[in-house]
């Protein structure tokens, strides 16, 4: 059984311009990318349409440190669907101070290819 | 932590105003002109500014060539700050300036209390404030859960807590698409954002990655016109407006929420400039600075978002450095060349910075555009065209333009046009 053709909508975010792109597909498979002025337009469509990625950035609790919340990164960009997978996970981190800027916070528990990493010092009290 | 190198000296070469990123930047590009004692003044109880509770990436990506976080971007400076051994007073506030450049200052860190510094050259790198409710007149009643998006920002990142539960983001500047998301993965229902303009206010990119990945609704054309509740914010009328940007109040409908954020825009943090009589920019509410970001004032210096507001960091940097190179330069040799030319915005511009350039020297200009505009080009009179795809008012357009564009040029103003062909 064929997938239909349908058309799903994007925002570049190449530039301020802001093409409307559309991509025509069946699933994964682009028969179509139409709006776009320029290469990173139909680059940006594809990588959108097909694995579109994201660097989750949020905060976890810190103790016994000078701050209160440690402000933290995914070290690579995620699959954009795990990105809030990855923040209940985060939600039940508390981490000790002392902490040192690209500390591993949370190793890759998910599977997505990125461990999350601490993107401030915070020293103990 | 109340952190000071070493005991405050009574004489500094070069005072910075402000630890943010524009104060880190000129206190290195003072030392890097040859000032040994440099000293920066920050309110808070450590350098790094509004870094701190960015959280978010975007950072350093035209000055470290890698995209980083607010706090890592911080941190790299205030290392270079340390490795530079400039001294840093934190906790600290600036209560006057002379017109003979002594600085008096009064600080809650240990062993400070109030003092007196004599500077040969003073850096103004306050940053800017958020502008709030009584900026743009909403009306109705007080209620608590009105705030500004940075103040949430810090609430949230910093402090730990939430603002509210229901939030409604009036703004559609970057920092108001930055806290939807934030907002959002805190659990907080973000029901809307609101942009007077026909045109979003920030990148795209934001607007994708704030808005769209979270089906977050963005209204442009539309205003909140009063606020209601007693204690706490109960609901917000909004109402879309007319050409003129006038609420049409006939269409306005009540969205329940407990908190309004204020994502509205920055004011230039001028109390300091205005007590010296430093002059200001009517359009920036800055100082107006010259090509060396010297204010109207010798030896007084300025640069960051208190002159004018950035889009990114990495430019605040840039142009931090340059204005502390040239404080370092002042206070070595007691003067700076003179610049010639003023640069006058006109049709379609509505500020540039710095306000005036020498023929004989390279400068980065910076720009904004007063409407969007495809297919266009800013001009300098007849001797420099540069063409764009496109000039959007919330992008700063930066120009680089060398002695040879100047030459020839006997004016003493020279017009900046955004030219539509």
């Amino acid at each position: 059984m064929s997938v239909p053709i349908t058309v799903t909508k994007y925002l570049c975010i190449g530039c301020p311009l802001g093409c409307s792109l559309e991509v025509e597909h069946s699933g994964q498979q682009i028969h179509d990318i139409r709006g776009y002025q320029c290469k990173r337009g139909k680059d940006f469509a594809i990588s959108e349409h097909t694995d579109p990625r994201r660097t989750l950035t949020t905060t976890v609790r810190v103790i016994g440190g000078t701050e209160r919340r440690l402000p933290v990164k995914t070290e690579k960009p995620i699959p954009r669907d795990k990105v809030l997978r990855l923040r209940d996970e985060l939600r039940r981190v508390t981490v000790k101070a002392p902490i040192r800027t690209g500390d591993v916070i949370l190793p890759d528990v998910l599977g997505l290819g990125s461990a999350v990493v601490a993107t401030r010092d915070i020293k103990a009290v | 932590m109340n952190e000071i190198h070493r005991p405050l000296r009574p004489e500094y070469d070069v005072v910075v105003v402000g630890g943010g990123p524009a104060g880190m930047g000129a206190a290195l590009g003072a030392r890097e002109a040859g000032a040994e004692r440099v000293l920066i003044i920050d309110r808070e109880k450590e350098a790094g500014g509004i870094l701190w509770q960015c959280i978010h990436a975007g950072f350093g990506l035209h000055y470290f060539k890698e995209e980083l976080t607010g706090p890592e971007y911080a941190q790299r400076f205030l290392k270079q700050v340390e490795e530079a051994a400039i001294d840093v007073v934190t906790d600290a506030f600036v209560l006057d300036i002379d017109r003979e450049l002594n600085v008096t200052l009064i600080s809650s860190a240990e062993g400070i209390g109030m003092r007196t510094v004599a500077a040969g050259a003073v850096v103004l790198a306050m940053g800017a404030r958020e502008r709030t409710r009584g900026a743009i007149h909403i009306p109705g009643t007080r209620p608590a859960g009105v705030l500004t998006a940075g103040l949430a920002q810090k609430m949230v990142n910093i402090m730990g807590c939430l603002p509210g539960r229901r939030a409604v983001i009036l703004g559609s500047g970057d920092i108001g698409l930055i806290m939807a998301r934030r907002l959002t993965l805190e659990g907080v229902e973000v029901c809307g954002v609101y942009e007077i303009m026909p045109y979003a206010n920030g990148l795209n990119r934001n607007i994708v990655q704030c808005l769209h990945d979270y089906d977050i609704p963005l209204t442009l054309s539309h205003t909140v016109i009063e606020i209601h509740g007693t204690h706490r914010v109960e609901k917000v009328t909004v109402a879309p407006v007319d050409e003129n940007l006038r609420p049409i109040a006939s269409q306005g409908r009540d969205i329940p929420c407990d908190t309004l954020l204020l994502a509205i825009g920055l004011i230039p943090e001028t109390e300091l400039a205005r007590q010296l009589a430093i002059r200001i920019d009517r359009v920036t509410n800055g100082p107006v600075v010259s090509s060396t970001m010297e204010t109207s004032m010798p030896g007084v210096f300025a640069c960051g978002n208190v002159v004018h507001i950035h889009d990114l960091v990495d430019f605040v940097t840039e142009e931090s450095l340059l204005a502390g190179r040239n404080a370092g330069t002042y206070a070595i040799k007691g003067q700076l060349s003179k610049d010639t030319i003023a640069l006058v915005p006109g049709e379609g511009i509505s500020y540039c910075v710095p306000h005036t350039i020498s023929p004989d020297r390279e400068h980065t200009i910076y720009l904004r555009v007063r409407r969007p505009q495809e297919r266009c080009s800013i001009v300098l009179g007849d001797l420099y065209e540069r063409r764009l795809r496109y000039a959007f008012p919330a992008e700063m357009i930066r120009l680089q333009i060398k002695p040879e564009h100047l030459q020839g040029f006997e004016g003493t103003r020279l017009p900046v046009e955004l030219r539509v062909p």
